[in-house]
């Protein structure tokens, strides 16, 4: 068999290849996001005391272990029977949350995307990256270093360190705050959201000079599902799950979570390790649905902070009183979560629950528990199953961004007909199917419970199996047929 | 000398070389050049590598960047050192891992997974069948339940080794993840040719 080529899909956190299969009339019926990477955690988890997973489960992903940490410490939370939390608990971790948040969504605009919205899709490959920022425009480089830093630092702080910390505990946190981490963290939260305020501008200024494309590029109609709050308010931590069609009509609103499996099943194919939810009452091929923060904007009634309540209702407006399904406006909306989390942290650095020192509670060992969050990439699933000695014996993990994985192939399949010119493969499209999977800030590596780089190539197959074209990208920037 | 694999077993011996690396000869040019890659990991080791907050204005002045998750360049060229986090899981990592091997005079293994396979090693008591079938059999709510099989992803290997069992490697930076102190202590001292010295607070973790 001929040795595949390496093409790693760089700057999304993780990696892919892609197939492209053409049906008659040369339209491409079909397009494939490859997740290559399997991990094994939903059996390696068993046998471990449940106490494990929150420190266990978050070494899924280095970029937001937080969600994984709080999901799978929210599952714990109802195995020992802990049913409400402190509110020094829950503020600590919520704190850390948004701290998760902010430095995730800095991450993907600073040093992921600003790149392509600062020099194009045509810059050098040589320049188009941070590198290239921090050259020509060290003050967004610095802001997005600092920004990003800023959310890190309170992770330190709740958490213990800012990577895989062991900040929340089942039924509880192990510390709160000091009045001097408090102080550290105030003396620069104006400047936080004035740099989330400036960088939701430039996003905004962008998306409106090509206003047209970026409404139509890579834009697929589907439904969209985030947890809400019981009063309809955006919500990160805890929630109801709301699912809404493409019109905005309800499929189903504040459900528990814990009933998630009748709400919400996955389907295996063949040619990925990263399963395809879908909501049950659809139906496999129409219940597919996105995730992460087009869809939590989209289906909040409101945001409880003031500037980012502006800016939701900014950005609602230019829907007409439709969802918004532009692909390109999960940048936008992204950012207004940013800004929402500064306000978030400004609010909770005040609030005097934080430094309390009721920290734990718990009541009787249970024999599962569940735990869902809103991460970064949106909603998250952990389910744990433990015998009478506590021991995990079943495990369940939907990840956030495995819920985007068929709006992924339908918006790489519409970018595809689109830009495919006949039966060869082009510089253009290759560039823009990475433009379009960029957008759902995939955590491929995550999905498959697996992150690293994993090779992309983009392969062009006819009606008749053929393989006819494939692409890929030499170092110096310069496109490679290697069929 | 770069700690080489048996050391390995005996992890106080390998913090003690570790805390004596020697210094890579400085190539006649202005900046080293350096690669990353990620192969069976979580990212967290790059994610570390970026907590060295606004260091990495004065980093981007002493390395440039060959291929990394960061940049768009997808394969990888002559580089001074070469920076591995995650272990070997399935073929694709075999062949970026001898690709770097290849390319990079000096090799680092970055973090848990490299130095030892790290938590993606659990499911080595398993068979690896067992652990697909959970995933893809046996777990909740899973329709059309079969074993993902298909030319387009890769071979996974029945076990995941670190990457010293695959190639040789230079030198270990341990933790889950190295902190980020850790990790611009070890990269300006090697840039400016000098021998590292951890200090304890650097090589202890959690």
């Amino acid at each position: 068999m001929k040795r595949i080529v390496i093409e790693p899909l760089t700057r999304v956190e993780g990696h892919g290849k892609v197939t492209l299969l053409q049906g008659k009339n040369r339209n491409i019926r079909q397009a494939r996001l490859h997740i290559t990477e399997f991990r094994g955690f939903e059996k390696f988890i068993q046998g471990r005391p449940y106490w494990e997973a929150p420190v266990l489960v978050q070494r899924l992903c280095g970029i937001c272990p937080v969600s994984h940490h709080l999901a799978a410490a929210k599952a714990t939370d109802m195995i020992v029977g802990a049913t409400q939390l402190t509110p020094t608990a829950e503020k600590i971790r919520r704190l850390m949350h948004y701290g998760q948040t902010l430095q995730s969504h800095a991450l993907h605009f600073f040093h992921l995307c600003s790149p392509d919205l600062l020099f194009g899709f045509d810059d050098n490959v040589h320049h188009r990256n941070i590198v290239g920022v921090i050259e020509d425009s060290p003050e967004i480089a610095k802001q997005g270093v600092l920004l990003r830093k800023y959310g890190q630092e309170i992770i330190r702080l709740t958490a213990g360190k800012r990577i895989h910390g062991t900040g929340a505990i089942p039924g509880g946190v192990n510390k709160s705050m000091s009045i001097d981490e408090i102080r550290y963290l105030q003396d620069d939260i104006a400047q936080m959201i004035g740099w989330a305020q400036g960088a939701l501008d430039l996003m905004k200024t962008v998306f409106r000079e090509q206003y047209d494309y970026n409404m139509a590029f890579a834009s697929i109609e589907t439904s969209m599902m985030s947890q809400v709050r019981a009063d309809g308010a955006f919500e990160l931590y805890h929630g109801g799950l709301r699912a809404r069609n493409h019109l905005g009509e309800t499929i189903f609103d504040h459900v528990d979570y814990v009933n998630y499996n009748d709400y919400i099943h996955e389907s295996v194919k063949d040619w990925s390790y990263m399963k395809f939810p879908f909501i049950t009452s659809l139906g496999e091929e129409n219940g597919w649905y996105r995730v992460g923060p087009l869809a939590r904007i989209n289906n909040c009634d409101f945001i409880s902070t003031p500037l980012a309540e502006a800016e939701r209702k900014e950005f609602m407006a230019i829907g007409d009183g439709l969802p918004i399904q532009s692909t390109m406006a999960y940048h936008w909306t992204r950012l207004i979560e940013l800004l929402h989390c500064t306000e978030a942290i400004a609010e909770l650095l005040c609030d005097s629950d934080i430094v309390g020192k009721d920290l734990r509670t718990k009541g009787e060992l249970q024999s599962y528990g569940t735990g869902v969050i809103e991460a970064p990439r949106g909603t998250l699933f952990h389910h744990y199953e433990v015998d009478d000695e506590g021991i995990i014996t079943k495990a369940s993990l939907i990840v956030s961004t495995t819920n985007n994985n068929q709006a992924m192939n339908e918006s790489i399949r519409k970018v595809a007909n689109q830009y495919l010119d006949g039966r060869r493969l082009s510089e253009v499209l290759l560039n823009q199917v990475e433009v379009a999977i960029r957008a759902y800030d995939p955590c491929l590596s995550c999905a498959t419970h697996a992150i690293g780089k994993m090779p992309m190539e983009l392969n062009l197959v006819d009606e008749h199996g053929e393989l006819i074209d494939r692409l890929e990208k030499k170092v110096n920037g310069l496109i490679n047929r290697t069929l | 000398m770069p700690p080489n694999t048996i050391l390995l077993k005996n992890p106080l011996l390998m913090v003690a070389l570790m805390s004596n690396v020697q210094a890579v000869e400085s190539p006649a040019k202005d900046k080293l050049i350096v690669a990353t890659a990620a192969l069976c990991g979580c990212f967290g080791c790059h994610m570390s590598l970026l907590d060295i907050d606004e260091r990495i204005l004065q980093l981007v002045d002493l390395v440039e960047f060959d291929r990394t998750p960061l940049t768009d360049i997808k394969t990888i060229g002559k580089c001074d050192i070469g920076l591995i986090e995650g272990g070997v899981a399935n073929v694709d990592n075999v062949e970026v891992l001898r690709e770097f091997r290849n390319n990079c005079d000096v090799l680092v293994a970055v973090g848990a997974c490299a130095v030892n396979g790290g938590v993606p090693t659990l499911r080595n008591q398993f068979d690896l069948k067992e652990c697909l079938e959970e995933a893809y059999i046996h777990g909740i709510g899973v329709e059309n339940p079969h074993i993902p099989n298909d030319v387009e992803i890769p071979l996974l290997l029945d076990k995941v080794h670190p990457i010293h069992e695959v190639v040789r490697v230079d030198y270990f930076l341990p933790g889950c993840p190295p902190g980020a102190d850790t990790i611009w202590l070890f990269l300006t001292e090697v840039i400016a040719g000098n021998a590292v010295n951890f200090p304890y607070s650097l090589i202890h973790y959690d």
